[in-house]
């Protein structure tokens, strides 16, 4: 299933090559609509309350460099599954329906580009999700640099520039850490997650291992100081595919660091927490200050992004379950408002002929339906209560609250700054003057047909969010128990009844990331103070 | 004292007889007509190289051999590189086709010429005795220095021959000067005898095994063009006949590292310590100078010269960690290497003579509008030689940074990754002039307009010179021959970066020769 899930994009782009012109666009929507289908019925299938890889694949790719090709689900990869086939069947309709130049190459780059993203989410051999990272970047470049406007040669080359940075030392850091694990005795060359997260590294190895694959998530999110290609991309990318950009891409990289920097390097991890914590707070400050400044909306949405990403990156180091299923939720959330936000701006261009929010206003007089949707849109983006954006925000407030309540109360100013942000930009668009020359035009079937679904699914999310929280929590805890044992453990031990391993932990220590709080009551005064935590939950 | 007969292993020797009798054939095929019949002799230099290609692989089976009383040795090495060099000969015969370089110098005389240097390489990767090793080398070289002067009416191409001649032949002195030392100390020719002398003496760090050893790395430095003995290399790619680059860009390196793998980890085994340390500072230099020299480079070639140094650097890893793996990783790289780089040669070589731009980048602005069936496989070239995955360059980038990590050169791996970051600015400039410019407006061919005017006029002149009826516009079949040499090139690519395992066994022949 997962093998269907993966190629289905790129053969759907492959076949893009075969069909008339015409009817490539069609081709590929009903393509991502399978894909969207598929996503559900992975979603249905998961076993909730597992922190287990599911629907494995495993198979021989290059025996002689202990590279397998082994995809799986997790909680924390299903929903960012599901939310690339959404973002990808919103692109691919709002494409169709705009039929692009050279419609054949735009959407087999389309195809490729969620074949990518699905395989880094679904990948479990380490140097398997190096490989779909960077592989992202090939359609991204040429379908910035192909389709988009102004100037994207210049964008493209910085936004390659640095983003390849980031990963080509990722790439060499992968290798590393499975070369130097094999060195153990009796370890054989592999690049599995899991099995790398079973035998951590080496502080000192870790600590440079850690900063090559930050640096490679850190940039693609972008967080605050390496977010310098930002600007120039979004302002030159065609819009459908900044949509997917900022929607889908950038969660690939806090994934990246809930699913592999944490169990894998998790001493690195507790060394760097407050840096990491302190990079997220100020991409939080900076990104939503940027965003009430500027007045490209474009620019906006970006800069909000920035600000977005600040907070799932506080969740992720908050080094706690509830931090990092706040976390998980919030990453789709992210991409929920985001999605919209984008295609509003591509409609509000159509009928401004411009990005800029001075040269806007008034488009609510005749246009109610669309205000009621951007309403819904800006009131998730600034987490109003009853969004699921609030469920995600205060869990990962509350995860910071309990480690670092300096820095959780500062991250909550950010909060307040989203709120401005939001209704600044809704305001400026939608309510004053309507300037001459500009219609005030509700929105048409098609640009319904793009945006009222993904409206319709941020209201079905905020009406259910524990749809996402008790699905993610194992895989997001186990991720945190990973650091936690690493901190706490102070032997392992097999058990002789389910044969199961276990790591005898002080439970004090445990007590600080929230692990192991159900088992004090289970303890007799005056027992040995240790704890048994299961190890990971490898299959 | 009995003198046994000679027992002569003709079926180790077939591949080099093969080629032998080949190149003599040609050689007479060639008389046929004043300038030869391309097509004969195309189709008999194809057969040569077919006939040796299929021996060697016949041979690969076999079990390794000395040839010649040692002289040479048949391994894993020895056939996987010289199959790289007799598929890249055979992938630039037909680019060769309608070059004015063969049209004016004869295709039989090109072709002899041709086969000459593959016979060279098929034994520079064979041997094993300082004295077939040197021979070898030469053999190598002397087709290749008339080779690039082939082309005679365009200066360039003269001035590139000369250079070539000059630069390679201080190589080979030096090479030379380094063996004499290497046979004083150790007193034999013999690879193996050469590492047991060393070690016997306790010569290993010794000063006139050192200056041997310095000096046979500078002479293989200048052939397989690392820095910082890569100055001629930008020079003779530009200036020789684009298939004559193409095959000089891939083969001589494949040979060359052939040999200086052999010869480094076999004979100068008990120096590893001393000469590791020093290779590792020429592969980094090599990658820094190569690519940066490539940054602002106009000309496509000019720019592929500079990759091949920064390429050779990260090969240069490989066979510096004396290791299973490395060799391996080495001989994957150069078999990754060739495909990538004929791909970008051939499609060079067919807008030379499409367009009046010469090897500039604007001759491929605007390709992927016109000409799909060679943008795509530039933009796989390109895309495989930045180390991108998808790409045969991903995995040979993976398989040489393993490589330096398992032999505790990290910062090396580290280096290759530098080295790829700094590649995708030059690389991804052709791929922006592919997909991102405008077809640029055709300019008249006024000499000095472009860098190859003087080509282009010569060309325009010859009623026979091929491409002046098929440049200014997309040409029909005249460029099959081609085509099918790129596509195959980039398709082999791509199936390489996703199914790489038949691709990893060949190299692992290679690693298993000398370690195994």
């Amino acid at each position: 299933m997962l093998n269907v899930i993966l190629w289905l994009p790129l053969a759907v782009g492959l076949v893009g090559w075969l069909v008339p012109r015409r009817l490539t666009g069609w081709a590929a929507v009903a393509g991502s609509l399978v894909s969207l289908g598929l996503a559900i019925g992975l979603i249905a299938d998961f076993q909730t309350g597992s922190g287990a890889i599911q629907h494995a694949v495993s198979e021989s790719w290059i025996p002689d460099l202990g590279v397998r090709y082994e995809l799986g689900v997790d909680g924390i990869s299903l929903f960012l599954i599901l939310l690339t086939a959404i973002g990808w069947l919103a692109a691919n309709l709002y494409s169709a329906f705009q039929a692009p130049d050279r419609p054949r190459n735009y959407f087999f780059q389309m195809g490729l580009a969620q074949t990518a993203v699905l395989g880094a989410f679904l990948a479990q051999d380490l140097l398997l999700f190096v490989l779909f990272f960077d592989l992202m970047l090939i359609p991204f470049y040429l379908l910035l640099g192909g389709w988009g406007s102004g100037d994207r040669i210049a964008a493209t080359m910085k936004m390659i520039v640095y983003t390849l940075i980031g990963s080509l030392l990722m790439l060499v850091a992968a290798i590393a850490t499975a070369v130097l694990a094999s060195e153990a005795p009796g370890a054989a060359l592999t690049f599995n997650m899991q099995a790398l997260a079973q035998a951590p590294l080496a502080l000192g190895d870790q600590q440079w291992i850690f900063w090559f694959f930050a640096a490679a998530f850190l940039v693609k999110m972008p967080a605050f100081l390496v977010h310098g290609w930002m600007a120039d991309a979004y302002k030159a990318c065609p819009l459908p595919v900044l949509a997917l950009l900022s929607g889908v891409l950038s969660k690939v990289a806090a994934y990246g660091f809930l699913r592999i920097v944490l169990p894998t390097f998790p001493d690195a991890t507790i060394q760097y927490q407050e840096i990491l914590l302190i990079i997220g707070v100020v991409s939080i400050l900076y990104g939503s200050v940027m965003a009430f400044t500027q007045t490209n909306i474009r620019l906006i949405a970006g800069y909000s992004s920035i600000a977005q990403l600040g907070f799932i990156t506080i969740g992720i180091f908050a080094l706690r379950p509830d931090g990092a299923d706040g976390a998980v939720i919030q990453m789709f959330n992210h991409g929920l408002v985001v999605l919209p936000l984008f295609f509003i701006a591509a409609l509000l261009y159509d009928r401004y002929e411009s990005d800029d929010i001075r040269e806007m206003g008034g488009m609510a007089r005749r246009a109610p339906v669309l205000a009621v949707l951007f309403v819904i849109v800006a009131m998730a983006t600034l987490a109003m209560p009853g969004s699921a954006n609030f469920v995600g925000e205060f869990y990962i407030l509350a995860g910071v609250f309990e480690t670092k309540v300096a820095l959780a109360l500062i991250a909550g100013v950010g909060i307040a700054l989203a709120g401005y942000y939001a209704l600044r930009l809704f305001q400026q668009t939608m309510h004053n003057r309507l300037p001459e020359g500009a219609i005030s035009r509700d929105v048409s079937w098609r640009e319904a047909a793009v945006i009222a679904p993904l409206v319709a699914c941020i209201i079905a999310i905020a009406l259910y969010p524990a749809l996402i929280l008790d699905r993610g929590e194992a895989s997001a805890t186990g991720s945190v128990e990973a650091v936690a044992i690493a901190d706490c453990g102070e032997g392992a031990l097999v058990n002789s009844n389910t044969g199961e391993a276990q790591v005898l932990a002080d439970p004090a220590c445990l007590e600080r990331y929230g692990i192991g709080e159900g088992s004090d009551g289970d303890q007799p005064p005056g027992e040995p103070d240790q704890t048994t935590v299961s190890l990971g939950a490898g299959p | 004292m009995i003198f046994d007969a000679p027992d002569i292993d003709y079926a180790g020797l077939s591949p080099v007889i093969a080629l032998t009798a080949g190149l003599v054939v040609v050689l007479v095929g060639g008389l046929i007509s004043e300038r030869g019949n391309r097509w004969l002799s195309s189709a008999l230099t194809l057969t040569a190289l077919g006939t040796a290609a299929g021996l060697l692989i016949w041979q690969l089976g076999e079990p390794d051999k000395d040839l010649v009383s040692g002289a040479l040795r048949l391994d894993g090495l020895a056939i996987t590189a010289g199959l790289i060099c007799i598929a890249a000969a055979a992938a630039v015969v037909p680019l060769m086709l309608r070059d004015p370089a063969p049209e004016e110098a004869g295709f039989g005389e090109t072709h002899v010429l041709l086969l000459g240097s593959v016979l060279g390489m098929v034994l520079l990767t064979q041997a094993q005795n300082l004295i077939s090793f040197f021979v070898a080398f030469e053999l190598l070289s002397i087709p290749l220095y008339v080779l690039c002067g082939s082309h005679r009416t365009r200066p360039g191409s003269l001035e590139s021959g000369l250079k070539y001649l000059i630069v390679g032949s201080l190589g080979s002195a030096t090479l030379l000067y380094g063996l004499a030392f290497i046979y004083g100390g150790s007193g034999s020719t013999d690879f193996g005898a050469i590492a047991e002398g060393i070690a016997a003496g306790e010569l290993a760090s010794d000063s006139l095994i050192l200056v041997g050893v310095a000096l046979c790395a500078v002479g293989l430095a200048f052939k397989v063009s690392v820095a910082p003995f890569h100055q001629w290399t930008p020079d003779v790619y530009q200036g020789a006949p684009t298939p004559v680059t193409a095959f000089m860009a891939v083969a001589t390196k494949a040979a060359a590292f052939a040999v200086f793998a052999r010869f480094f980890i076999v004979a100068l085994e008990p120096s590893t310590a001393d000469w590791q340390p020093a290779l590792a500072a020429i592969a980094a230099l090599s990658i820094i100078v190569g690519n940066v020299g490539a940054l602002g480079q106009g000309s496509l070639k000019r720019m592929l010269g500079y990759s091949g140094i920064a390429q050779g650097g990260y090969m240069l890893v490989g066979l510096l960690v004396a290791s299973e793996i490395g060799t391996s990783a080495l001989i994957f790289y150069l078999g990754a290497y060739t495909l990538m780089n004929l791909a970008a040669f051939s499609v060079i070589t067919i807008r030379e003579r499409e367009t009046p731009f010469g090897d500039d980048i604007s001759s491929v602005e605007g390709l992927g509008r016109n000409r799909p069936s060679l943008a795509w496989p530039l933009t796989i070239a390109m895309l495989a030689l930045a180390g991108l995955p998808g790409t045969a360059g991903f995995i040979g980038k993976l398989f040489l940074v393993e490589a330096a990590v398992d032999g505790n050169y990290i910062w090396l791996a580290v280096m290759i990754a530098i080295g790829s970051m700094i590649s995708l600015a030059y690389y991804l400039r052709v791929i922006a002039a592919v997909w991102m410019q405008p077809t640029p407006k055709r300019m008249p061919a006024i000499a000095g307009a472009a860098p190859e005017a003087d080509g282009e006029a010569a060309l325009a002149a010859g009623p026979t010179a091929a491409g002046s009826a098929v440049r200014g516009g997309p040409s029909g079949g005249r460029c099959v021959p081609v085509l099918a040499v790129i596509l195959i090139a980039a398709g082999a690519t791509i199936v390489f970066g996703v199914y790489p395992d038949p691709l990893v066994d060949f190299a692992d022949h290679a690693g298993r020769a000398l370690f195994g």
